[in-house]
């Protein structure tokens, strides 16, 4: 499908970590955790637009690196009692080679509908 | 198999206190049976006071509802009394009959008040100050009389007078003594006390012996008469002279009682199976009337019934608060004092402010404060402890302030601070966010305040506030919760035990620790990888491999991390100094890679502000060619060591305090530490270097060098101990060497130098780093061995091309 689009060598991808994607129009943080699956989110935490790609990886939540809200990685919410969500990505990865979809098949919206 | 029975007498505080302790640590140990002979629930009777001053309710005071006991599986009887005991069958019996047997009993009877045996005391409208019924009456008798007379003018008596006042009611306490709660208070202190209580309308009537309580046309008292002829009206009179301990039931089924039921160390009575506690024991011939003392009682009997057989109560030294709003006094200990003691004053009467402090062979035995008492806790710490104050004698009334207080033991001073204050400057959380999320949100622990507030959950350096407005603000619960803390929600385990582990069972990986340690989170999080990684570093050099995704971004980076998600580059300038070479590479990288701003910190050194991530390669390239290292300014590391001109220079000077200062710096850059880790050197005692707000700090003198430590600037400023005065510059290096080498080894991550020396007492380190030459030079060692692997530079290492990835940004365009 002509929107997945190629971002890296999966190999690329430090365990535990993350690669920083700029697109034309958003900065995206791409995880790795050390279950080896692959996450992404928008590199603007909901609380005050921290660099999440910056943080701490631990399990599937990061830890933003400036006043250390955690993010669940599968879904973009903070994790309980900080509140907030960002935006995530869908990954694929193939043949060693991630993808990315920057058209969500969610909105923003919807995929933090909870916080509506 | 059955489980054993217990069956607890009173449902008062001390005993379920107990039970509650029991179902801690063992729960489902014991079928549970409590009777008690009041008709509530268990409720904190302390509070009667504020409830009969009508700032709390009795629902407000309940302890433990009754669903409590309903999911806890305890058969509650209420409103039944316990007239029997059979020690043969071990059965317990009530007046009504019921019966319960016991395997272990526990009497926490309390103590019953002392009604003075005159005339008249049985009359309607005679009562004490002890239970719920006795408030209510109270209460009841406010809305009908006018005129009440309280007898006692203790601590009891002044809180009943003072509740009788604010109902409305015309009071008059009369008290036998010649001044006011003369168990807590000395003369002085009582008069500012009886004033302030004159300001709020109560009478007094001191040195009178009362004859017999008169009975009225109605039959209710209408006046109290004195031996010496005199006699007031009173429509209510209220007994406060005293407690016994309640020992009825046990001198009955014949366990040994004294002036309470003795019980041995371990809360046991003379029946083995039977344990006591609360006011009516009497424990090496002492009964308590307070309740932290019955708590520590509660834990240690709790223990021996869970069959663990550890902890012995050895009796407690007790403070005292009066709970009349507006007043504050305290007293503890011997604060009259006699023969071999000595008395500091300060007296303030036109403020209301008296102090004074009772010192025997160098400690302080006894303390009665009045008006001002934010020194409270600080004096009863002492006192407890035993503590040598030869040092600070002279500023002693003066409070902990003036020795410079790190704000790591500071309960008193927050009780202080305004809503308004600002407690964690990190996340501009004020103290009235905090006290107003532990109230509406009912929270208990740090982590649950850090978790709503996020006060303390980022630099950490105002944990001891934080913890203190916890402690104030739930009050005496707050010390029931377990002294050891874990590290973090992922392990059960202790920083202490962590270490312990890490050194003995020789474990080398993270991955090791987490299985060794049963870590509860597949791996870790943003709290233990880090002091996982610290604690593998310290004790492993050249072995452990350093995992910097468990790193900070600051150190992961290698820089400090603005706000703008930029970064702030710091070139090492060694002890200060600097030339025009460096600082013409500085301005030429500076001006290369457009750096917005550059500033000198207050170690000493440049700073060069929001630099792009991408960037710090090629500008690490540019500063490491002119010959720069890291400055490390963004770790739990070496920071800075800042000097003087010294003798080089400045008229004052004593010894070369710019060149030792160079030389600490090469000794000790590169290492990391649990927490950031400054050193000073000043070149005579006008100290311009600031030396002893340093962890280590050394000032120059004539005859050698002063060496300073556990001193930090920060929220809350600490100046330095003396460690010791050593004579040579090779003195110097060992001791810095050392006193590093031990805080890296035994300091919990993110605690610096400061929190470190009070936790472990400059005695103890003095112990090692001074008194133990053989000790020093071996922790000497160990620090240089280790600071072969850590002085690798940081930034030369990426500037070559390690790590690269870190630092690039993938770039699609469309
Ligand atoms: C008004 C007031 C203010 C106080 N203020 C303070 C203060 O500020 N600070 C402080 O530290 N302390 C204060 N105290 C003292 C503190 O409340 C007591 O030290 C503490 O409550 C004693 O606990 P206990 O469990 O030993 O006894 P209690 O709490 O009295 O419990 C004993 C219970 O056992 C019941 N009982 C007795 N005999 C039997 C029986 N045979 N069968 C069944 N049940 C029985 C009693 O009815 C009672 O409910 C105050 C006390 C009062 C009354
Ligand atoms: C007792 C009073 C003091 C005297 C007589 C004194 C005197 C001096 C002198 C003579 C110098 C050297 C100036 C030069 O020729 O370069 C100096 C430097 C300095 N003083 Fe003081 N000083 C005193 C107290 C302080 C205090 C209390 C501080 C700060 C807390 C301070 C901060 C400094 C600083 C920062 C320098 C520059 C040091 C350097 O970088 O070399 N001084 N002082
Ligand atoms: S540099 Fe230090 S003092 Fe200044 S704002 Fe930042 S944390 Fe606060
Ligand atoms: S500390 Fe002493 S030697 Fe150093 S600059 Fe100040 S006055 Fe001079
Ligand atoms: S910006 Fe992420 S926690 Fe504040």
């Amino acid at each position: 499908m002509s929107d997945w689009i190629a971002i890296a060598k999966f190999e690329d991808l430090p365990r535990l970590g993350a690669r920083v994607v700029q697109f034309d129009t958003v900065r995206v943080a791409v995880f790795r955790t050390s279950s080896d699956e692959v996450f992404a989110v928008k590199d603007a935490c909901p609380h005050r637009g921290g660099p999440l790609s910056q943080g701490i990886v631990h399990g599937k939540l990061v830890t933003c690196p400036l006043h250390n809200w955690r993010i669940d990685l599968t879904s973009g919410e903070a994790v309980q009692p900080d509140r907030g969500c960002v935006h995530t990505y869908q990954t694929r990865v193939e043949a060693g080679q991630v993808y990315l979809r920057l058209a969500a098949s969610k909105s923003a919206a919807e995929s933090c509908a909870s916080h509506a | 198999m059955q489980k054993m029975k217990l069956v607890m007498v009173g449902n008062g505080m001390a005993g379920m206190r107990t039970i509650e302790e029991l179902l801690k640590i063992a729960p489902g140990l014991y079928d549970i049976t409590v009777f008690g002979a009041e008709l509530h629930p268990n409720y904190n009777r302390i509070l009667l006071s504020p409830v009969l001053a009508g700032e709390q309710t009795t629902q407000d005071i309940v302890l433990n509802s009754m669903d409590w006991y309903a999911e806890h599986g305890i058969h509650l009887h209420l409103g039944k009394k316990v007239g029997r005991i059979d020690r043969k069958q071990r059965v317990v019996e009530a007046e009504d009959g019921t019966r319960a047997e016991y395997d272990r009993l526990l009497l926490a009877t309390g103590s019953t008040p002392f009604m003075l045996p005159v005339p008249g005391a049985d009359l309607p409208g005679v009562i004490a100050f002890r239970d719920i019924g006795d408030v209510e009456a109270m209460i009841n008798a406010s809305s009908q009389y006018k005129r009440a007379v309280v007898i006692g003018g203790g601590l009891l008596g002044l809180e009943a007078a003072n509740g009788l006042k604010l109902r409305g009611m015309e009071v008059s306490v009369v008290h036998l003594g010649s001044w006011l709660m003369e168990r807590q208070l000395d003369e002085p202190a009582a008069r500012l006390l009886q004033k302030s209580l004159e300001d709020k309308g109560l009478k007094f009537l001191l040195q009178k012996q009362t004859a017999e309580l008169v009975k009225g046309e109605s039959g209710r008292v209408c006046a109290v008469n004195f031996k010496d002829g005199d006699s007031v009206p009173a429509d209510l009179v209220v007994m406060a002279v005293g407690i016994r301990p309640n020992t009825a039931l046990a001198e009955s089924a014949g366990i040994h009682c004294e002036r309470g039921i003795v019980v041995n160390d371990t809360l046991q009575t003379y029946d083995p199976r039977i344990y006591a506690v609360g006011e009516c024991v009497s424990h090496r011939g002492v009964a308590y009337g307070l309740v932290a003392p019955l708590f520590e009682q509660a834990k240690v009997a709790a223990n021996h019934l869970a069959e663990y057989g550890i902890g012995r109560y050895e009796g407690s030294v007790t403070s005292t608060k009066l709970k009349v709003t507006g007043i504050d006094l305290f007293s503890a200990g011997d604060f009259i004092g006699g023969e071999g003691t000595e008395s500091l004053v300060f007296s303030d009467p036109s403020c209301g402010d008296y102090k004074k402090v009772v010192i025997k062979d160098n400690k302080l035995v006894g303390a009665c404060l009045y008006g001002d008492t934010i020194n409270g806790a600080w004096y009863f710490d002492l006192l407890r402890e035993g503590t040598d104050i030869a040092q600070f004698r002279k500023t002693i009334l003066f409070g902990q302030h003036h020795l410079g207080d790190s704000g790591h033991g500071p309960a008193d001073h927050v009780a202080a601070l305004p809503d308004k204050a600002e407690i964690c400057g990190c996340n501009g959380v004020c103290k009235g966010d905090i006290v107003k999320a532990i109230v509406d949100k009912k929270l208990f622990t740090l982590d649950e305040v850090r978790a709503h507030t996020k006060a303390s959950s980022s630099c950490g350096s105002c944990t001891g506030l934080v913890e203190a407005v916890l402690a104030q603000t739930v009050g005496g619960d707050y010390s029931a919760a377990p002294s050891k803390k874990p590290l973090c929600k992922c392990t059960e385990h202790s920083h202490d035990e962590i270490i312990a582990a890490i050194k003995e069972q020789k474990l080398k990986s993270m991955r090791a620790v987490f299985d060794a340690l049963e870590w509860k989170t597949p791996d870790g999080c943003a709290n233990c990888r880090p002091a996982l990684n610290y604690y593998l570093l310290a004790r492993w050099p050249g072995e452990y491999q350093d995992d910097k995704h468990s790193r900070f971004i600051n150190e992961r980076a290698h820089g400090n991390i603005q706000k703008d998600g930029s970064f702030s580059v710091v070139p090492r300038m060694w002890g200060g100094l600097t030339n025009p070479k460096e600082l013409r590479a500085i301005a030429d990288v500076a001006e290369k890679y457009q750096v917005p701003e550059v500033k000198v910190t207050g170690g000493q050194r440049i700073d060069l502000f929001g630099v792009k991530k991408e960037d710090l390669p090629a500008m690490w390239q540019d500063l490491s060619a002119a010959g720069f290292v890291s400055g490390h300014a963004y770790g739990k590391a070496l920071r800075t060591v800042k000097t003087c001109v010294g003798s080089q220079w400045c008229r004052f000077g004593t010894q070369d305090s710019t060149g030792l200062g160079v030389k600490l710096e090469q000794l000790t850059w590169g290492s990391w530490m649990p927490h950031k880790f400054k050193l000073a050197v000043s070149g005579c005692p006008r100290n311009c270097a600031e030396a002893t707000i340093k962890d280590f700090g050394v000032v120059c003198v004539d005859s050698g060098y002063e060496l300073h430590v556990g001193g930090n600037g920060g929220i809350k400023v600490r100046v330095t101990d003396l460690l010791c005065k050593v004579e040579t510059e090779a003195q110097v290096m060992a001791y810095c060497g050392a006193f590093t080498q031990l805080y890296r080894e035994e300091a919990h991550y993110l605690e610096r130098t400061a929190p470190w020396v009070e936790r472990v007492g400059l005695n103890y380190i003095k112990g090692r780093i001074v008194d133990d030459a053989a000790g020093r030079a071996a922790l000497f060692e160990r620090f240089k061995y280790g600071q072969q692997f850590a002085q690798v530079d940081p930034w030369k290492e990426r500037a070559e091309g390690a790590d690269a990835a870190e630092f690039q940004t993938i770039r699609i365009t469309a």
